[in-house]
């Protein structure tokens, strides 16, 4: 077993700069790598470049590294939760790049699983697909998108072993696998940490493999967004 | 007229035995109140999940189950959750049978508007690019004009696109419509509104080439 935990959540963030490029798991604020998230407030690094879904809301989430100022660009599909987001997105403090959710979770996994590229119909005929190569396949029309190159990936699972073995829980699974193996450095926090050989390897969601740090988190909050609920009758 | 219940439920109707759908964000996520139960089908949430099932009661919201309008939600025997590259596989790879969305902008051609508008907030596309490029099957539900009473069926569309020639078929709170090599095709009208009241809400061309049934919701 080649054991991957790291003692708490400022080993697992050593080596994060200025000006670097991560990902980080999470749809809304579902998922999110929470303490990873505090580290980075904590650790007061700048200029990053985020690649994650949605950037949180105002004071959770993304939202308190946007307060900070920490962030120079985000890339995500859907940004609109955040007032902050929108006040340094109109006034040019913060760069953004919009692309399409489906495109965004395959540029991840082609980082992964070693494409340069891929071609998707999404955003073909739209800004999305400006100044980039179209191609035709069988009478349709596909846009070249490239795989990112990002320097550490947070991601953020429900249980994980001593091996860097994951799974996940309900829709907190989201961008979270995808962003595994998908930069220099993928450092996973869990809920519940395992001695190896304590969970079912058939139940595994993502091999060990591309995992490089796991630790276990002190604490979730897991925020819900929008608490629907409907009547008992 | 058809209020936002009225086009859903008239949706509702396209919603065949065995299909998977996915259902956006407004009035498309009220069409699953208003499917026959006597069929099966499963409704897909682009952030992981098939098989919803409707919100929890209180007290039982789990922070790790929500849609993607990240409302918490229940699911229903037979579902299952998934990362994002297997959704936008099931997507783009056409397993989704329907695709229910809303739009700003609807263009003649079936080019739909339905992310940004210049100048006001840019919230981004989520997934409605990636929905619209793969589905083959397409509904529209909006209102037939905007709060200001423009027409949102037009000729081109005037904001950003989502996608091009991509829009089979529109509900609205007037009418059911079909995209065609021609235009518009007035396939049916909500109770009590006229041909002549559709037409005058339309700018795109309007197809009317036979006694326009109401419709029966």
């Amino acid at each position: 077993m080649i054991r991957k935990t790291v003692d708490n959540v400022q080993d697992a963030l050593k080596g994060v700069k200025d000006g670097m490029t991560l990902m980080l798991g999470g749809f809304g604020l579902c998922g999110i790598p929470e303490n990873a998230i505090s580290e980075l407030v904590r650790l007061q690094v700048s200029g990053l470049y985020c690649i994650s879904n949605n950037a949180g809301v105002d004071d959770f989430g993304l939202g308190l590294l946007l307060q900070n100022k920490q962030i120079k660009k985000m890339i995500s599909s859907y940004v609109g939760e955040n007032d902050e987001f929108e006040r340094q997105m109109l006034s040019g403090e913060l760069e953004v790049e919009l692309t399409p959710q489906g495109t965004l979770a395959e540029k991840c996994r082609a980082a992964q699983a070693g494409f340069p590229a891929f071609y998707t119909p999404a955003g073909y005929g739209t800004e999305v697909a400006e100044g980039k190569e179209t191609r035709e396949f069988n009478g349709k029309m596909y846009v070249l998108e490239k795989a990112f190159e990002a320097d550490f990936s947070f991601v953020k699972a429900w249980k994980g072993d001593e091996a860097g073995n994951l799974i996940f829980k309900g829709t907190a699974r989201n961008f979270n696998p995808c962003m595994c193996g998908a930069a220099k450095i993928t450092v996973a926090e869990v809920e519940e940490l395992v001695p190896a050989g304590s969970l079912d390897p058939n139940e595994i969601h993502v091999p060990g493999i591309f995992v490089q740090r796991i630790f276990q988190g002190e604490k979730y909050e897991k925020r819900i967004e929008q608490r629907t609920v409907r009547p008992r009758n | 007229m058809l209020d936002k219940n009225g086009i859903a439920k008239r949706i509702a109707k396209e919603v065949k035995d065995g299909y998977y759908v996915n259902l956006g964000i407004g009035i498309p996520t009220l069409v699953a109140n208003y499917v026959r139960n006597d069929i099966s089908v499963e409704f897909q949430s682009e952030n992981g999940v098939l098989g919803m099932g409707p919100f929890p009661f209180e007290g039982q919201e789990d922070a790790d189950i929500i849609n993607a309008g990240k409302q918490t939600i229940t699911t229903l025997p037979g579902a299952s959750f998934f990362d994002s590259a297997t959704s936008f596989a099931m997507i783009r790879g056409r397993h989704v049978d329907l695709t229910i969305l809303g739009a700003m902008e609807v263009a003649e051609n079936g080019d739909i508007a339905n992310w940004k508008i210049p100048g006001k907030m840019v919230k981004g596309m989520g997934g409605a690019m990636d929905l619209v490029a793969s589905a083959e099957n397409i509904i529209v539900a909006m209102m037939h004009t905007n709060r200001a009473g423009k027409s949102k069926l037009l000729k081109k569309c005037t904001l950003p696109l989502t996608g091009v020639g991509c829009v089979k078929k529109i509900v609205t709170n007037l009418a059911v419509l079909e995209v065609t090599n021609e235009g518009f095709k007035l396939l049916e009208r909500a109770p009590g509104v006229t041909v002549e009241v559709i037409k005058r809400a339309t700018e795109g061309r309007l197809i009317v080439d036979r006694e326009v049934p109401e419709m029966n919701i």
